[in-house]
Formats: structure tokens, sequence, C-alpha cells
């Protein structure tokens, strides 16, 4: 049973929820990510892994709701229990001493790059944190990441608070400064990600990037979540969720993540499909 | 006295839902066929059944109208019957060899078999007797039909079987795979019931290899392990504008229609985005299984195959029921380039036009490309359902684990894998094969394991 034990409401529209899966917490690692399935009606969709407390055997899930599973996520009730939850799924982040690593969370990614921070920090690198959304109102785990971070930068794009701009006008910053950045870490939108490679490609500075592709069962099994890297298609979902973000097709990730537009907003109206006859 | 032949829905209607196509046979129909049955005393029937039912005993049970015994007879040896009734490839095995099909008069041997698993569904609700009365602990892992019968199996043997499955219901490819119009779930479902009442504990939504591994199993007092994870990993055709939107594996779309149940969208949130003009490339029973499911949706649903008809893999009857539905087929074409538009998704097709060749090491006529034929399919949708190749998650998180060139896991003769006490059969081990076939795997590892057990204590 993945009963909830504690809901939160980190920033407008963002919900931190605390799950009993004591397997998963068991064995989780940054950069992990679960298969949830809200309710017995439901799809089957990945969350990043934001916490895990073996002791308590409860795993920690940030997200935003931006879909009918994660409203449906985000309407269950202390206590409720969510229908099936596995994991965790995905190659871990590799964590060892490499120096200095910039960690980037954009919008909800924010709740995804503070465990990987935390493992980067524990493995006693230098660790500069980003975090980036669209306005004050959207940032949060601001504390936890300062106290995480060796430094941390906040940007918002509306200048609402911390920097106006963009999370790679941070970087170009640290360059100018002639900050030694050893490994980039970015976690976010796709644009985000994609600009991040894009700034960091010329410097040859390795960025790590952690893909959101669309995902069905998350073992392998479908391909639903196919990513072009180094001109080579790999599984999201086993041979990732991370990847080296110089040789990641963002624009074919960017396409891939759209192919439910048209569903995903007929369900949010439950209009009855135009195209689908029932059996 | 002639052949008795189960009742169809008739193919324009049918093509509009998704119940199933074939509707079994009456109970005067069952008699019928079964006093049709010759009894021989030396029965090839049983011979040509990887279970090795005896055939011809619950035939008799039947015509003498002991429906409730013919089907005790067919779960001595078989623990799936109502699916195997539907899906197993009787023409090519047991009623293959049956001695009447000389004349082209076989026994309805499955027709038979689903008729009694259905008599007893229907009649009264399915228990077996739990006897799990042996400390030892079985792990099971994957819930397809090699996993369910080694499961029931270890379990009749009084076994504490744990059987874990990564999705989030039980069945595997029967579940995710197979179609509800050729195999209800509602079946498949019932099946799993039974096999739970014998004991067996069900732990869905488990992945081996990542909740937990192999050593942790052994660590958790497990003193055997049956691995059956089957050919779940989809085979892409390696061709420009595969990853297009709108194209899909056979197993993406096979599952989000039949696992997901996203042909009653939106009542189920997974959502399929499919056009008008559907290309499915593939010739064996999940490419008609796709186009199949396809159609339903209403459909133009071609398929594209590289070699002729002959040479097609799939089922000779669900070849006739996808073209008595309307299926086109595009034979002798293979696809070289998928077309992409401006935003990402499909525009078309291009192919090549091929003809047949010298016989290859598959003994079928190799298809070779006609030079200057190029064309262009005009369809907006691409199924690829050219096979499955085993699932590598487990054995990648078991470094210890021999796996053979081809992906398979190594297994030795009685199905024991390269570390003591990890037994392994069906798909991970031949490749992507019948439903019959790993279930007569699990029925080998089941006696392997019991073997296995009784050595090492």
């Amino acid at each position: 049973m993945h009963s909830i034990r504690s809901k939160k409401i980190l920033a407008p529209g963002i919900n931190e929820i605390e799950i009993d899966a004591f397997e998963i917490a068991q064995k989780a690692k940054a950069g992990q990510f679960v298969i949830v399935i809200a309710d017995e009606k439901g799809e089957r969709i990945p969350l990043t892994l934001a916490g895990w407390n073996p002791k308590n055997g409860t795993i920690k899930l940030i997200f935003q709701e931006v879909g009918h599973s994660t409203k449906t996520l985000a309407q269950l009730k202390l206590g409720d229990n969510i229908h099936a939850i596995l994991g965790p799924l995905g190659k871990p982040t590799e964590i060892k001493n490499v120096g200095t690593v910039v960690c980037i969370g954009g919008g909800v990614g924010i709740a995804e790059v503070y465990p990987v921070s935390r493992a980067f920090k524990n493995e006693g690198n230098e660790v500069i944190g980003i975090i980036g959304s669209r306005s004050k109102d959207l940032i949060f785990l601001e504390k936890e990441m300062k106290d995480t971070c060796d430094q941390l930068y906040v940007t918002t794009d509306d200048g609402s608070y911390g920097q106006k701009g963009l999370v790679t006008e941070v970087l170009n910053k640290l360059f100018q400064a002639h900050k030694h950045i050893d490994v980039v870490y970015a976690i976010g939108p796709v644009p985000m990600m994609a600009a991040v490679a894009e700034y960091t490609r010329p410097l040859k500075i390795k960025t790590i990037v952690n893909l959101n592709p669309i995902m069905v069962d998350a073992t392998g099994m479908c391909g639903a979540c196919r990513v072009t890297v180094g001109g080579k298609t790999y599984f999201g979902c086993v041979d990732g969720p991370e990847f080296d973000g110089h040789l990641v097709d963002f624009k074919e990730l960017r396409s891939r993540l759209n192919l439910f537009k048209e569903q995903e907003e007929c369900l949010n109206k439950r209009c009855p499909s135009k195209n689908l006859k029932n059996g | 006295m002639s052949q008795q032949k189960m009742p169809k829905q008739k193919p324009e209607e049918r093509v509009k839902n998704f119940f199933e196509v074939a509707l079994g046979f009456s109970k005067e129909q069952a008699l019928l066929e079964a006093k049709r049955c010759l009894q021989c005393k030396k029965p090839f029937c049983v011979e040509g059944c990887p279970v090795q039912i005896n055939i011809p005993a619950f035939i008799k049970l039947i015509a003498e109208g002991k429906f409730e015994e013919a089907i005790k007879k067919i779960k001595e040896k078989n623990n799936l019957p109502a699916v195997c009734g539907r899906v197993c490839p009787q023409e090519t095995q047991c009623e293959a060899v049956c001695i009447l099909n000389k004349k082209k008069m076989a026994i309805n041997i499955g027709s038979l078999e689903r008729f009694a698993a259905d008599h007893e569904t229907t009649t009264r609700k399915i228990t077996g007797s739990n006897k799990a009365t042996k400390s030892d602990k079985v792990a099971v892992v994957g819930s397809g039909p090699a996993g369910l019968t080694a499961a029931a199996d270890l379990a009749k043997l009084e076994y504490n079987v744990t059987m874990f499955e990564s999705l989030h219901l039980p069945g595997g490819v029967l579940m995710y795979g197979i179609p509800e119009f050729r195999l209800p779930k509602k079946i498949v479902l019932q099946e799993v019931e039974y096999i739970k009442s014998l004991g067996v504990d069900f732990r869905p939504n488990v992945l081996i290899g990542k909740t937990y591994t192999i050593d942790e199993l052994f660590k958790q007092g497990f003193k055997a392990i049956f691995v059956a994870v089957g050919a779940g990993l989809p085979q892409f055709m390696r061709i420009p504008g595969e990853n297009a939107n709108r194209v899909y594996s056979a197993n993406e779309f096979l599952t989000r229609m039949n696992l997901m149940k996203a042909y009653k969208f939106p009542e189920y949130a997974t959502p399929i985005n499919i056009g008008e003009k559907i290309a499915v490339v593939g010739a064996g029973n999940v490419a008609f299984d796709c186009a199949r499911v396809a159609m339903r949706l209403g459909k133009d649903v071609t398929l594209v195959y590289r070699r002729s008809e002959q040479e097609m893999p799939a089922r000779a009857e669900e070849i006739e029921n996808a073209r008595e539905e309307g299926l086109k087929f595009k034979l002798l074409t293979q696809p070289t380039e998928i077309l992409v538009d401006d935003k990402g998704f499909v525009n078309g097709m291009k192919c090549l036009q091929m003809q047949l060749g010298e016989p290859d090491a598959s003994g079928r006529r190799r298809p070779i490309p006609i030079k200057n034929s190029e064309f262009i399919l005009d369809v907006d949708t691409v199924i690829v359902a050219i096979g499955q190749n085993p699932n590598p998650l487990l054995y990648k998180s078991t470094p210890k684990l021999k796996v053979n060139e081809e992906g398979t896991i190594w297994v030795d003769e009685n199905l024991m894998t390269s570390i003591p006490g990890v037994f392994a059969g069906g798909d991970i081990i031949t490749g992507a094969d019948t439903v019959i076939s790993a279930m007569g795997a699990g029925k080998k590892a089941a006696a392997a394991i019991d073997n296995y057990l009784k050595k090492v204590k």
C-alpha cells in the first residue's frame, strides 16, 4: 500500500507528497525515478525521486500539475493510496569526486536537482547551485539548496526574485569570473537543458542532462521514450535518464514530448474523443 | 460427421468493437465434435502438445457430457486452458498430427479445450487448494505464460511460491500484448485467480534487477529462482525517421491499447495518437494484432511485408480474420525511410519493391530489392512489428548470469542458468516464441526446480 503520509504545496501548482514505499526507499539513489499510477484507470507516468527515507520507508515526490495525471495525483488526500508505484528506475547519477560541479534545476527540476546536489556535495565536491523559474512564487527548496551548495544562485525570468534572466546567464558570469568548472548537471524544461548544453559545448565542460521523455512501462519494453544521443537511439527509461547533454537531440525530444498534447487537452476537458470508439 | 466450426462475430460488426471474435462452441457442438474423436490407442495429438495434455481422455469426457471432469483432466497438465484454447496454434501442433487431418478433418481440439475451460468458469467459481506445506520459498520472476505455469506447478508441488511482476497487472504478454478480441482480459485474470488460489503470492510493481537483485532474493530466503522475463525488447527497422511522432513499436501500441485500455480513452487516462492511414510493418501474429486493433479504431490499415503471403509467420486463421475485416496488404515491400513533416510527425513512408530469390537460412525465399522501384506509401502512422528480443534488464543487473550472443540467457539441459539455483525459461532463453512453448518451459522448469531442491536438501 502506498499511502500518502504528508502533503505540502511548495508553490502554486507544485506539490510535494511523501508516500509509503518501503522497498523503493531502501534502494533509491540520486537521479533515479519511479513510475506512478494515480488511480485504477490512470496512466503510467515517470516522476523523478525528490527524496527518500530508508528508515521511515518513504519516498518524496515533487511534481507540477501540468496534465490530467499530475492533477489527479494532486487531488489525493492525506492517507489516500496511490494505485501503483514501480521503482527505483533508471541508472543513478554517477557520483564521484570530480572537483567543482554546477547543479542546475529549472522549474519543477529544482526539486530534482536537490538530491543530486546533495550527493555531489557528500562526495566532497565543490557544488555551485543554480535554480531558476518563471517568477518568485515558483522558487522553492531555496533554503535546502543554500544549505547544501557552496554557492547558490537564483534566477527568475521576470526578475521578481534573484537575478533576472536565464540560468545560462549565471553560467556565463561564472565563466567571465574565470571560475573553473568540471561538470555541469542540468535538469528541467527541455529548452533550458538545451541552452545549458549549447553554452557549455564550446567550453568543453562535461554536461549531464536528466531527460524526461514520455514512458509507458519504463522497463525497456515499449520504446516510447526513444531519444537520439550522438546519432544513436537510446531508451530513456533504461539507458538513461541521464545523457551527455552535448550529444542529445533536444529538438526531437521536444517534438516527441508534444505527441499527446491534443489528447491531454481533451482529457482535461473530459470531452468525448472524436477519433476513438469504445469496445 | 462433419467438423464443427466455432461461430464468429460477422467481420463487418466485429471490426467495430473489441469483443471476442470467436464465440465458442455451444454444448451441442462440443458434444458432436468430441464424438468424432477416434480415441486412438497411440494418440499423436498428445505428442504434438507442448504440455502433453491427455487429449483423447478429456475429449472422451466431453463426449460423455462430463464437462467438469474434462477440465480437471486438462488441468492435470495445463494451468491456463482458457488461454490455450484461444491462442495456441493447434493447426501446427496437436491438430496437425491428428490422424483425421489426413482427410483435412482434424478434431477441433483447441475449440474443445476452450469449451471445457469456459464451461467451468461460467458454472462455478474456480478455486484450487492451497497446499503450500513445504517451507522452501521459490521466486518466479515474470507473470507471463512461462511464469504462471511454473508458479502453478510449483504450488501444486507444495512449494511456497512468490511471483514478481514489474507491471501493475499479472499475465505478461497475455495482458499487454494479445488484444481483447482474441483473448479477453477477464479470462486471463480468471486463470490468474486460479493460480493464486493454489497458494501463489502475487507481487505486482516489483522489477527484479531494480527493486531487488537476484542476490537479494537469495538473501530473503528464496531457495530457487525462475527467471521468465520474456522477450520484451522491441526491434526497430533502423531507418531514417523512425523516431518521428506516430511511429510506435508494436509493444508500445499494444501496451497502450490492451494493458492501459487506450481504446477506452478518456475513461482510461492513457492516450494514443494515431492518424487515419496506418502502416503496420511485419507479418507475424503481433503485426496482425496491431493491424486488427487499429482497424477497430476505424482506421485505414495496410500491412507492409517484405516477403509474400506464403512466408508470413502469422497463424493462417489470423490472416484470414484480418482479411475479412478489411486489412489491406502491401507485400514484397520494404520500408527504407519514414518521411517526417516540419512538426516531427510521420508524413509518408518510402519503400522499395522486392522480389523473392533463393531460400535463406530460415528456409524462406529471400527478398531482394528491385532496382528503381522506390515509391512512397501515403501513411501518417507507422507501427513497427518486426519482432522482439529478450529483455536484457535483468541480466544487465546480474553480471554473473551467462548470456548467449543473441541476448538470450544461457541454460543447461535442466534450464538452470550459470548461477546455481537460478533457472530460466520461455522467451528469455529462446527469443520470441508462442505462449504454449513458454508454458512448456514453465512446466519443465518447475520439475527441474523440484529436483534441484530435493538434491540440495
